[in-house]
């Protein structure tokens, strides 16, 4: 039985992990590839680096950090963040990382998703949908917006038909974060995650919104998500991995616990 | 005290090469890059890694002129261990692209069938199907971890040593004498990978360990008569501490 990851994120600016609300009050936490064994070593299933360094600091140091993130934590690596070419896409990977997350990157360039698949495998294509809520129109369904720039920008694309889209285009998994929930810590949005579960046939990474272990359960059974990611819950210490997957394994959910390494 | 064990890890430009690499150190082996075929020269066991499509992998294994210089390897009866893609090229031939491939073990690599998502990608059982030492400290139904689409279909049920269920079960490790194959990332899957990996890391060294200074040898006999037999164990299995 396939378990349901449970990911954390490490936003890493100039190399460095720090934390808040995304982009806003940042503050250091320390070194990326020593947070990124911990929790690998406490039963973390994949790691997230989103790189939200400016452009023109960003090269070389987040591969330096792959790099010694790969030698040390034996488990998936996922890097979002500041990637927008094949070339790129190759070298995080040779650093080390096993996929790549694009977001505004394949908003303004679609193409990229089927080249970068094409090239590297679907596996290896993450696409990350940041979705808004739309106000509800006449009939009644509820929509959502894709945004990019963190938020910052609207679309006008519909984050369902984008997410399909995406799909066909190449990406092997979804990365959808909600923005309305992001850094507020009241639940995922279940019924955005359900949406796009419901339309395509790869796997879909909740984010944006956890508070607790009872979060995760919701985001599995109600929003049909293979894996769920959060960042600010582990960083402060407030659940650990285990506490959400002993919350998730209650629930009657498979959950990978840590081995013990025969002696 | 024997001699570190020497792994070449093939290189044919589709695969992680920095974690299977330091896994492999990790667990006490001295991992070589291997992008040509003399960089094979001088290692104990070839592994041969790889995510991706099987087509542009065939494609680039031949351009490096690595195609004969593997099949001989393993046709020699030397150590090899096909991880993922690298496993599914072991077999004769893929559905993914209806390409050729290696042809080292009987059977062809077939898309997932009834899987509720695809790719298969995560942490899943690998439930044993016999007993083996490359297995061995590990639990049954412990998980490794899986990104993929397709899997080999062994023609030989006698080399299955586990399954894993993603929709239809489908093969996740296979032993015929001294050539092993997982679907799962060990490099990727944390402690039990490891210990995957230092299992294979052992049965290398037990293998070499009769043939007095030499890689000549091996004996594609002796690898013949392992195939079915599975109950063999290996002279000395390296435990983790």
């Amino acid at each position: 039985m396939l378990a349901r990851r449970v990911i954390p994120c490490l936003d890493v600016d100039k190399g460095r992990v720090v934390k808040g609300t995304r982009f806003l009050n940042l503050t250091d936490e320390g070194d990326p590839a020593e947070l990124a064994e911990r929790y690998a070593r406490e039963g973390a299933d994949e790691i997230v680096f989103l790189d939200i360094s400016a452009a023109y600091e960003r090269r070389g140091t987040m591969l330096e950090v792959v790099r010694r993130t790969a030698s040390r934590a034996f488990v998936p690596l996922t890097v979002g963040g500041g990637v927008r070419t094949v070339d790129e896409m190759r070298d995080v990977l040779r650093a080390g990382a096993d996929k790549v997350s694009f977001n505004t990157a394949a908003v303004r360039t679609p193409s990229l998703l089927t080249e970068c698949a094409q090239r590297f495998g679907s596996q290896a294509v993450v696409c990350a949908i940041d979705a808004r809520r739309l106000p509800r129109t006449d009939d009644a369904q509820q929509r959502w917006e894709v945004v990019t720039h963190g938020g910052r920008r609207p679309t006008e694309l519909d984050a369902v038909t984008w997410a399909a889209r995406a799909v066909e285009l190449g990406a092997g998994e979804l990365l959808v974060t909600s923005m309305d929930r992001d850094g507020t810590r009241s639940g995922f949005d279940t019924e955005l995650l359900a949406a796009i579960a419901g339309r395509v046939r790869v796997p879909v990474i909740a984010s944006g919104g956890a508070s607790g272990p009872d979060d995760f359960v919701a985001a599995v059974r109600q929003g049909k998500a293979d894996a769920v990611l959060a960042a600010s819950i582990f960083h402060r210490r407030i659940y650990s991995i285990a506490d959400v997957k002993a919350a998730m394994a209650a629930a009657g959910l498979p959950v990978r616990t840590i081995e013990r390494p025969a002696a | 005290m024997r001699d570190v064990v020497r792994v070449a890890v093939l290189d044919y430009g589709a695969a992680n090469m920095v974690s299977i690499t330091r896994a492999l150190a990790a667990v006490g082996a001295a991992a070589v890059v291997a992008a040509d075929p003399t960089a094979m020269a001088g290692a104990d066991a070839l592994v041969v890694p790889g995510v991706g499509a099987a087509g542009s992998a065939m494609n680039h294994i031949r351009e490096r002129g690595l195609l004969d210089p593997v099949r001989n390897w393993v046709r020699a009866g030397r150590s090899c261990l096909g991880i993922c893609l690298g496993f599914q090229l072991l077999f004769d031939a893929s559905d993914e692209g209806e390409v050729e491939t290696l042809g080292l073990l009987a059977g062809r690599t077939i898309g997932l069938a009834d899987a509720p998502t695809l790719p298969h990608i995560g942490w899943n059982s690998v439930d044993a199907v016999r007993e083996h030492p490359l297995f061995d400290g590990i639990a049954d139904g412990t998980c490794f971890y899986f990104v993929h689409s397709f899997a080999p279909a062994p023609a030989d049920e006698r080399v299955v040593l586990a399954v894993t269920r993603h929709g239809r079960p489908f093969v996740s490790a296979v032993a015929q004498g001294s050539l092993f194959g997982v679907q799962f990332h060990p490099e990727k899957s944390s402690d039990a990978g490891l210990r995957v990996l230092a299992n294979f890391v052992g049965l290398v060294a037990a293998h070499r360990a009769p043939v007095a200074g030499g890689a000549s040898m091996a004996g594609g006999a002796h690898s013949e008569s392992g195939a079915s037999t599975g109950g063999r164990e290996p002279a000395g299995t390296v435990r983790m501490a």
